[in-house]
C-alpha cells in the first residue's frame, strides 16, 4: 500500500526541474535554452521561472523553448514567441515600455533627488554657524569684547 | 481547559496593554509621576500574560490536543517533538501570537533595563510600544484566535507542511520576528521623542542598541531562511526575490541605515529628523512586510494565509501607525535642531551617502515587490517582476556602497582630506585588483561577475583590516597589537561587520559565476564525471522515516580515485499531506559544496540525477554570521552598558568618543 502511494505521488510530481530527457545535445544551444528559461515565468507557479519549476506546464514551455532554438530562432525571437502566446506575465524581467518606466526609473530618479538633497544639506552644514561658542548674540559679543579689552 | 486559560490570558493582556497605552501617556502629559511609573509593572504583566498564553498554545501542540482547531490543522501525533513545537508558529494564528509575545518582550525589556531613561521618555516609549501590542492583540482576538475548539475533534491532525519540517525553518520565524518586532522599539522611541519634541545624543544612545539587536536578529533570520531554501528546495538557489523574502529584506536595509545614522546623532547631534524618519520607516516596512505576508495580497511560496479580511485589518494597523507617526513627524520634525558642523567630505557625509544608498535600494525592492499589483490596478497590465529585475535594479546600489564603504569607515568626523584617506587603503586596493585578475585568469567561463564580486569583496575585507590597523595608532608593530585588545568593542564590531559584508560579496558572486551543473540519467554502479569529480550510485533503497517514506540513494563521490564523500539524497513522501519533497545531499566544503539531488526512475532504467558544484556557497552564510557577530560586538560596547546603568551609578565621564 505504501509503495503504491509512493509510486502514485512520484508519478504525479517530477522532482527535478530540468529532466535529462529535455537536455539538448549541443551544449551551446542548451546553455542558451537555460538562459532563456531563467527569463520566463512558470504561469501556474508562485514566482518561479520555468527553469526551476517542477510543474508540467513549465516542462512544456522548456521543451517549446528548445524546439524554437533548434528551429533556428534567436533568443529574442524565442522570448517574443512565448510572450505572444502567454502575455507579458511570463516575463521575469518586465519590459521598460509604458508605465514600467516608473518601475525602472524610480531607483535612479530617487537616488539623484536624494543625492541632490544631501549635497544641499551638507553644504548647509559645512557653512552653518555652530550654536554655542561661535553663536554669540550682539550683546554677548559686546560683553566679551569688553572683558577682553579690559 | 489549558487552551481556555490561554485565551483568557490573551484577553487580560489586551486589557493590560490598553491601560499601559493610556495611563503613562496621560501621566507624561500632565507630569504625574505615579501614572508614568504605571508603565513599568504593566509592561511586565502584559509580557507574562502573553507568555502564559503562548505557553498554553505550546502545551496544546506538544500534547497533540486535536480538539484545538489550530493543532488539528497543523500538527500530527507522529511528528517529531521539535516540529510539534515549531508548529506553534508554523501557521498564521500561532505566528501572530509569537509576534505579540515579542512586542511585549521588547517592551518589558525596555522597562527592566530602562533605569537610566528620563521618566517621561520612558513612559511615552512604553505607552507607544503597548499601543502596538493593543493593535495586534485585537487583531488576534478578533480575526485569528488560535484557541478555537472543534466540536468534533479528529482522530489525528493534518500535519505541518513537510517543507516546513526542518531545523533551519524551525528557528527562522522566531529570529525574523525578533528582528521585525525589535524595530518596534526604535519606532516607539522615535514617536516618544516626537511627542516630547527633543532628540539628543542620549536618545540616540538609547535607540541604537535596540536597533542593533533587531538588525542582528534580522540578519540571522534572513540567513537561516536563505540557507533553508538552499538545501531544501532542491536546486540550491539561495535568494529568490520572492515577495516574502523582500518583506524581510526591506526592514533589514532600513535598520542598517538607521544603525548608521543613529551614530551621527549620538556623536555629532546631526541628522536628527532623518534618523527619526528612518526609525518610523524601518518599523513601517516591518508592518508592510507583515501585511504582504499575512494578507496574501501578493501570492508567493510562503503565503499560507490567504484571507482578505485579515489583510484589511493589518492594512488599518499599518495605516494608523505609520500614518500617525509620519503626521506627527511632519508637525514636529522642525523642532529638531541640528548642532554638528561638518565638511562636505567627512565621516558624517559618508554616512549620509550610506543612508541614501541603503534607503533608495530598499525602496527599489519595495517598488519591485508591489509593482505587479500597481500595474494590474492602475494600468491594467498583468506582469511579473522577478529576480532579473532586482539583479539589474538593486545590485548597482550595492556596488557603489561597497566601493565607498572603506573610504567612509576611515574618514574622521567633521572634516576629511581625500588624499590622506587613499594612501592607507592602497594595499587593500592592490590586493583586491590582484585577486580579481587572478580570478579572471583561472576561470574557464568568461564572466565579469566573479572577478568584480571578488574585487569588491576583497576590497571590503581589506578595507576593514586597514580600518582596524589605523585605529591602533602609530609606533612599533608590537605596540599596535597590544592596543588591539583595548580597542572599543564598537570599533571591533564595525570592522567585523564590514568584513562580513565583503565575505558575502565573494560568496554570492563566486556561487553565481562559477557554479557547475550536470543533469543526467545514472545507472547503479556506473560512474560519471562532473568537473574533476567522479560520482557513482552505489545503491538505491526505500527507507521509512518517523512520518514519511523515503527513496534514498547512496552516491559515492571520489576524486582521483579517492573517496571524498558519501552523499545520500532522498525523495520523501509525507503521506498525511500527500506531498513529495526532495532532500538534497550536500557535502559542505570551504571552497565548494557538492550538491546532489535524485529525481525519478527512468523508463530506460536508472535515475535522473542532478549534480551541482557550488563554489563559495558557505561564504554567504558565514559572511552573514560574521556580520551578525559584528553587530553583537558593537552591542556589547561599554558605552551602552554605561548608559544602561547610569541611574544607579554616578554619571560616568570619559567614554571614548570613537
Amino acid at each position: 500500500m505504501k509503495r503504491l502511494i509512493l509510486a502514485l505521488i512520484l508519478a504525479a510530481a517530477p522532482a527535478l526541474a530540468v529532466n535529462p530527457d529535455e537536455v539538448l545535445d549541443d551544449p551551446a544551444m542548451e546553455a542558451r535554452a537555460r538562459a532563456i528559461s531563467a527569463e520566463l515565468r512558470c504561469v501556474v507557479c508562485r514566482g518561479e521561472n520555468i527553469d526551476e519549476s517542477n510543474a508540467a506546464i513549465a516542462r512544456d514551455l522548456r521543451l517549446l523553448v528548445r524546439e524554437r532554438l533548434v528551429a533556428g530562432d534567436t533568443n529574442d525571437e524565442v522570448i517574443d514567441f512565448v510572450v505572444d502566446r502567454y502575455g507579458e506575465y511570463v516575463l521575469m524581467k518586465p519590459t521598460t515600455g509604458g508605465a514600467n518606466i516608473l518601475l525602472w526609473g524610480a531607483g535612479p530618479a530617487l537616488f539623484l533627488i536624494a543625492a541632490a538633497g544631501a549635497i544641499i544639506y551638507l553644504r548647509g552644514r559645512s557653512t552653518a554657524k555652530a550654536p554655542g561658542a561661535d553663536g554669540l548674540s550682539d550683546a554677548e559679543q559686546a560683553r566679551l569684547d569688553e572683558l577682553l579689552n579690559r | 481547559m489549558i487552551a481556555e486559560l490561554g485565551h483568557l490570558a490573551l484577553v487580560l493582556a489586551f486589557g493590560v496593554a490598553i491601560v499601559q497605552t493610556v495611563v503613562p501617556l496621560v501621566g507624561a502629559q500632565k507630569g504625574w509621576s505615579g501614572w508614568m511609573a504605571m508603565a513599568v509593572p504593566a509592561a511586565s504583566l502584559q509580557f507574562l500574560l502573553i507568555a502564559a498564553s503562548f505557553a498554553a498554545l505550546t502545551y496544546s501542540f506538544v500534547n497533540s490536543d486535536f480538539s484545538v482547531r489550530l493543532v488539528a490543522l497543523n500538527s500530527h501525533s507522529a511528528k517529531p517533538m521539535l516540529y510539534k513545537i515549531s508548529g506553534v508558529w508554523g501557521n498564521h494564528e500561532g505566528s501572530m501570537l509569537l509576534w505579540v509575545l515579542i512586542v511585549a518582550l521588547f517592551g518589558a525589556m525596555a522597562s527592566w533595563f530602562g533605569g537610566g531613561l528620563p521618566p517621561k521618555l520612558k513612559a511615552r516609549a512604553l505607552a507607544v510600544q503597548a499601543s502596538i501590542g493593543v493593535a495586534f492583540l485585537a487583531f488576534i482576538l478578533l480575526t485569528s484566535n488560535p484557541f478555537l475548539r472543534l466540536a468534533q475533534p479528529p482522530f489525528d491532525g493534518q500535519d505541518l507542511n513537510p517543507l516546513l519540517q526542518d531545523p533551519g525553518l524551525a528557528f527562522h520565524p522566531p529570529f525574523l520576528y525578533l528582528g521585525y518586532v525589535g524595530l518596534s522599539m526604535a519606532f516607539s522611541f522615535a514617536v516618544a521623542a516626537l511627542i516630547e519634541g527633543r532628540v539628543d545624543a542620549a536618545w540616540a544612545r538609547w535607540v541604537r542598541p535596540w536597533t542593533l539587536a533587531a538588525w542582528i536578529f534580522l540578519t540571522i533570520g534572513i540567513a537561516l531562511g536563505s540557507w533553508w531554501a538552499y538545501y531544501e528546495l532542491g536546486w540550491g538557489g539561495f535568494w529568490f526575490w520572492d515577495p516574502v523574502e523582500n518583506a524581510s529584506f526591506m526592514p533589514w536595509l532600513f535598520a542598517a541605515a538607521l544603525l548608521h545614522s543613529a551614530i551621527v546623532v549620538e556623536k555629532r547631534e546631526a541628522l536628527k529628523s532623518w534618523t527619526i524618519l528612518l526609525a518610523i520607516l524601518a518599523f513601517g516596512f516591518s508592518l508592510i512586510g507583515t501585511f504582504l505576508v499575512r494578507s496574501g495580497v501578493i501570492t508567493s511560496v510562503h503565503a499560507f494565509a490567504n484571507d482578505p479580511e485579515r489583510g484589511v485589518f493589518i492594512l488599518m494597523i499599518l495605516g494608523v501607525f505609520t500614518g500617525g507617526a509620519l503626521t506627527l513627524f511632519a508637525v514636529r520634525a522642525s523642532a529638531m535642531e541640528a548642532k554638528g558642523i561638518f565638511g562636505m567630505v567627512s565621516r558624517e557625509s559618508a554616512l549620509v551617502f550610506n543612508n541614501i544608498l541603503l534607503a533608495v535600494s530598499a525602496i527599489v525592492v519595495f517598488i519591485g515587490t508591489i509593482w505587479p499589483l500597481v500595474a494590474e490596478m492602475f494600468f491594467d497590465r498583468q506582469l511579473s517582476v522577478g529576480a532579473p529585475f532586482f539583479e539589474a535594479a538593486f545590485t548597482p546600489f550595492m556596488v557603489v556602497l561597497a566601493i565607498i564603504l572603506p573610504f567612509g569607515a576611515l574618514m574622521p568626523w567633521k572634516r576629511a582630506k581625500l588624499g590622506k584617506l587613499v594612501r592607507p587603503l592602497v594595499p587593500a586596493m592592490v590586493l583586491a585588483v590582484a585577486v580579481a585578475l587572478l580570478a579572471w585568469s583561472i576561470q574557464t567561463e568568461r564572466t565579469i561577475l566573479g572577478p568584480v564580486g571578488f574585487l569588491l569583496g576583497v576590497w571590503l575585507v581589506g578595507g576593514a583590516a586597514t580600518d582596524l590597523w589605523s585605529r591602533l595608532g602609530r609606533g612599533p608593530v608590537s605596540g599596535r597589537f597590544g592596543r588591539m585588545l583595548r580597542l572599543p568593542r564598537a570599533d571591533w564590531g564595525r570592522v567585523t561587520a564590514h568584513a562580513g559584508l565583503g565575505v558575502i560579496f565573494m560568496g554570492i558572486s563566486g556561487l553565481m559565476a562559477w557554479q557547475v551543473e550536470d543533469i543526467r540519467v545514472a545507472n547503479s554502479a556506473e560512474p560519471f564525471e562532473v568537473a574533476d569529480l567522479t560520482l557513482m550510485i552505489r545503491e538505491i533503497r526505500q527507507v521509512e522515516g518517523p512520518n514519511y517514506l523515503s527513496t534514498t540513494a547512496d552516491i559515492v563521490v571520489s576524486k582521483n580515485g579517492e573517496e571524498v564523500a558519501l552523499l545520500q539524497p532522498e525523495k520523501r513522501v509525507y503521506p498525511v499531506q500527500a506531498m513529495p519533497t526532495t532532500e538534497a545531499a550536500i557535502d559542505n566544503g570551504f571552497w565548494r559544496d557538492i550538491y546532489v539531488v535524485i529525481g525519478d526512475p527512468q523508463d530506460s532504467g536508472g535515475y535522473a540525477v542532478r549534480t551541482f558544484i557550488k563554489p563559495f556557497a558557505n561564504w554567504i552564510w558565514a559572511g552573514s554570521l560574521i556580520m551578525a557577530l559584528g553587530g553583537l560586538l558593537s552591542l556589547s560596547d561599554r558605552r551602552y552598558r554605561v548608559a544602561a546603568g547610569a541611574a544607579k551609578q554616578k554619571p560616568v565621564q570619559g567614554v571614548p568618543a570613537e
